[in-house]
């Protein structure tokens, strides 16, 4: 049991948040970039590219860097303490991941490798209007024809959906879902792509009998989504520690300067009580996303470890979003001013994979299942005593 | 960044469990697990059997009897100790006046005390918060004159907790009421409750129960050779103690069982035919307390993996105040739990009602405390406001 960086990792996260610093320490900047199509700057993905950042899970073979989950995560925390716009999680670990999982040697040593170097954005056309939260798909249906299939249908939200230069589609076949790949550029594809509110760009993608391959041996691969959907729910979770941080430190600045009634906000303790209380939110939901990616780190059940983090930095995300913004008062709802723009993103983040009240209830459809929960036992840490 | 326990660590936990589980009488567990009255009898019992094998006071000086351990360890001990229902070591003695004793006692004092601490043989009681001197415990009024080789105690005292089985008690006082800030005025005393002038008054608690004291003092004449430390330095021993007092407050095993005792609980309980656990929202309620908990122990070991140099890890203030609540929490879910018969609490034979949830209600009553105690939430948001937000 450990929860310290080793110092690789420590420059890792270093390299990073130099990167994205100089990137958008000034939020103003952010601004500017996420209100231009497509919602980030394309420079800043080459400058990750150049990094090893978007190749960063990926094994050698394919162009990757071969690291593991913290890294993932510390990248993710870095992306979030800044708002950084660019789709890190959406093409790298989801999109990328079930590249990784699931697709051919071919596949991957072909669109890793480009993900990696910056050519290539997939990614994973999966939600749909009226279904949410599941692995599986039902909208989109898929048919073979010849050597190929055709998909038939429509997702909503696809996140980066319209910028994407391959999506990663999951669609209804005959006993499960598949996962396919699609090219931007195929017959009877219409992608209507918009603004989402935390400044991110969505799409809706139609598919009219569009030719898509396999990912991968084909089949149903709904066990390959619900593992994909973990890891990006965990990413996330990261993602939203670093932007609570940043809320959180946000607002305790602005408690320390701004004056009312001849006196800073800082002396009044209806207000650094509830700072207080952010601060106790942020690190329980710190440690547990943490321990998730090591859960994952060791091989455990990172679908169950990904709905404890994803509880626990839900409930933690409003609480920090919604304090951050009364905390500070009405410029905490101003578009001129960053906090608000962190409250945003923790509302999105909520909402694309599964909420708070979501997880718990897949939890607690195993309560029964266990007399107490052991952080450090099964089924979270297999064969356990492993240095 | 590693999830497993290292092998030595996976042995040390699993002797501690065969140690708590087997080398403490069973019926003493089953009195902590049942929140029954734990007897002095029981108490000095359990906690002369760790004292035996060494595992009463692993924090004090390896001479002293401590352990050589890493704060790791410490935190295995305890949570393998509250998960087994064993009684903890006295705090009064293991994490309060034992410490201050090896760290600030002189060497006579050590060698009269600490032993004896130890095991139980001397039962301490704290001498700390006074009717008007609570949380600002500084302010506090009980003073000590010097008359020859003796001190003259005169005050009051009160929350004594288990006073009533009491040896001793160390004592904060005022030595010196000129002291510019209040905080420098104050010493430290240790004395016998059988004094000449002291006297104690148990107060009943809202679960009927009586757990604390009124102690009051009239020219109470100790002697000076039990001055701990310097005179006029009581406070920085005080906040050291209750630097120690913040240690394992957490009470994550405890917290741990209660919630599996739940569980056992809603299988049992049936509304409209079927059993609590199976009704969604006392399930989703169960899990979100687990995952609070869960996230809660994961901070504690995070905490103690990061404070090694000897200083406090900053988070470690979210234990006391999330622990306390969580604690709570899980009372409050019992007495949910026990329904209409939560209010059976003084049912004698001829009652159907079981044992837990007779226990409940006063149970939940008591842990009111919890929160109040070792820092008050409120003095813990003070810190973290303070100290870790700069505000």
């Amino acid at each position: 049991m450990d929860f310290t960086f080793d110092s690789e990792q420590s420059d890792l996260r270093e390299a990073v948040r130099g990167l994205l610093e100089r990137a958008y320490a000034d939020s103003e900047v952010r601004r500017k970039v996420v209100a231009n199509d497509p919602g980030f700057d394309e420079k800043t993905w080459s400058r990750l590219a150049e990094m090893g950042l978007l190749g960063l899970p990926f094994a050698e073979e394919h162009g990757g860097m071969g690291a593991g989950p913290i890294e993932v995560a510390i990248v993710a925390e870095e992306i979030g303490r800044v708002l950084a716009p660019e789709p890190f999680i959406e093409a790298v670990v989801l999109a990328g991941g079930l590249i990784a999982a699931v697709g051919t040697d071919e596949q991957k040593g072909e669109l890793l490798a480009a993900l990696a170097e910056g050519g290539v954005i997939p990614a994973f056309a999966h939600a749909e209007p009226g279904n949410r939260w599941t692995p599986s798909a039902s909208a989109v249906t898929a048919t073979q024809a010849g050597d190929g299939w055709t998909l038939t249908g429509a997702k909503e939200p696809v996140l980066n959906g319209a910028r994407a230069d391959v999506l990663v589609v999951s669609a209804a076949i005959d006993g499960g879902t598949g996962l396919f790949l699609v090219q931007g550029d195929a017959a009877g594809l219409t992608r209507t792509g918009y603004r989402t509110h935390d400044g991110g760009r969505a799409a809706n993608v139609r598919f009219d009998g569009t030719p898509a391959v396999a990912l991968g041996a084909g089949g149903d691969q709904t066990a390959a989504i619900e593992q994909g959907l973990a890891s990006a729910r965990i990413a996330y979770g990261h993602e939203s520690i670093g932007a609570m941080d940043t809320a959180l430190r946000t607002t305790a600045e602005y408690l320390k300067t701004r004056k009312q009634f001849g006196v800073t906000l800082n002396r009044f303790q209806a207000l650094t009580f509830r700072a207080a209380d952010m601060y106790v939110s942020l690190e329980l939901a710190r440690s547990t996303a943490l321990w998730a990616s090591m859960v994952q780190d060791a091989g455990g059940d990172v679908v169950s470890a990904a709905d404890r983090a994803r509880l626990q930095t839900s409930r933690a995300g409003r609480h920090i979003g919604k304090e951050a913004i009364q905390l500070h008062g009405g410029i905490g709802v101003t578009a001129e001013y960053k906090v608000g723009h962190y409250t945003s993103r923790l509302t999105a983040i909520d909402h694309l994979l599964g909420d708070g009240d979501w997880a718990a209830d897949r939890l607690a459809a195993e309560v029964a299942a266990h007399e107490t929960v052991d952080p450090l036992g099964a089924p979270y840490a297999p064969g356990g005593g492993v240095a | 960044m590693r999830l497993q326990l290292s092998p030595e660590l996976e042995a040390f936990r699993e002797e501690m469990r065969t140690f708590f589980t087997t080398q403490v009488p069973q019926e003493i567990r089953d009195t902590v697990a049942a929140h029954r009255h734990v007897s002095k009898e029981q108490y000095v019992e359990a906690q002369r059997a760790l004292n035996a094998a060494g595992l009463c006071a692993p924090h004090w000086p390896v001479e002293w009897g401590g352990k050589d351990w890493t704060p790791l360890q410490r935190h295995i001990w305890r949570e393998e100790m509250q998960l087994a229902n064993v009684p903890e070591p006295l705090a009064f003695n293991t994490s309060m006046i034992g410490p201050v004793i090896a760290a600030f006692g002189n060497q006579e004092q050590k060698e009269r005390f600490l032993a004896k601490t130890a095991n139980l043989d001397i039962w301490w009681c704290q001498g700390f918060s006074e009717p008007d001197a609570g949380s600002d415990l500084a302010s506090l009024r009980t003073t000590a004159v010097r008359d020859g080789d003796d001190w003259i105690v005169n005050g009051q005292k009160t929350w004594t907790t288990l006073g009533q089985h009491a040896d001793w008690i160390f004592c904060l006082v005022r030595t010196d009421p000129t002291a510019e800030k209040k905080q420098r005025g104050i010493s430290l005393l240790v004395f016998p409750m059988d004094t000449p002038g002291v006297t104690l008054r148990p107060i009943e608690l809202i679960d009927g129960g009586f757990e604390v004291n009124e102690v009051f003092f009239e020219d109470v004449r100790v002697p000076a050779e039990n001055l701990i430390g310097e005179e006029n330095r009581g406070w920085d021993y005080a906040k050291f103690l209750l630097g120690n007092e913040r240690v394992g407050i957490a009470r994550i095993g405890t917290t741990k069982r209660l919630l599996a005792q739940a569980k056992e609980h809603a299988q049992e309980v049936t509304e409209g035919g079927r059993p609590l656990l199976e009704n969604p929202r006392m399930a989703a309620r169960i899990a979100e307390l687990e995952n609070e908990l869960v996230a809660l122990e994961l901070t504690a070991l995070r905490v103690v993996a990061n404070s090694a140099d000897g200083k406090p890890h900053p988070a470690s203030s979210v234990l006391k105040l999330r622990g306390s609540e969580l604690q709570q929490a899980a009372m409050e879910l019992l007495v949910d739990l026990a329904g209409p018969l939560s209010v059976s609490s003084f049912a004698e034979e001829g009652s159907d009602v079981p044992d837990w949830a007779r226990v409940a209600t006063p149970s939940y009553l008591n842990y009111r405390k919890v929160s109040i105690y070792g820092g008050s939430n409120e003095v813990q948001r003070t810190i973290i406001a303070g100290t870790i937000l700069g505000l």
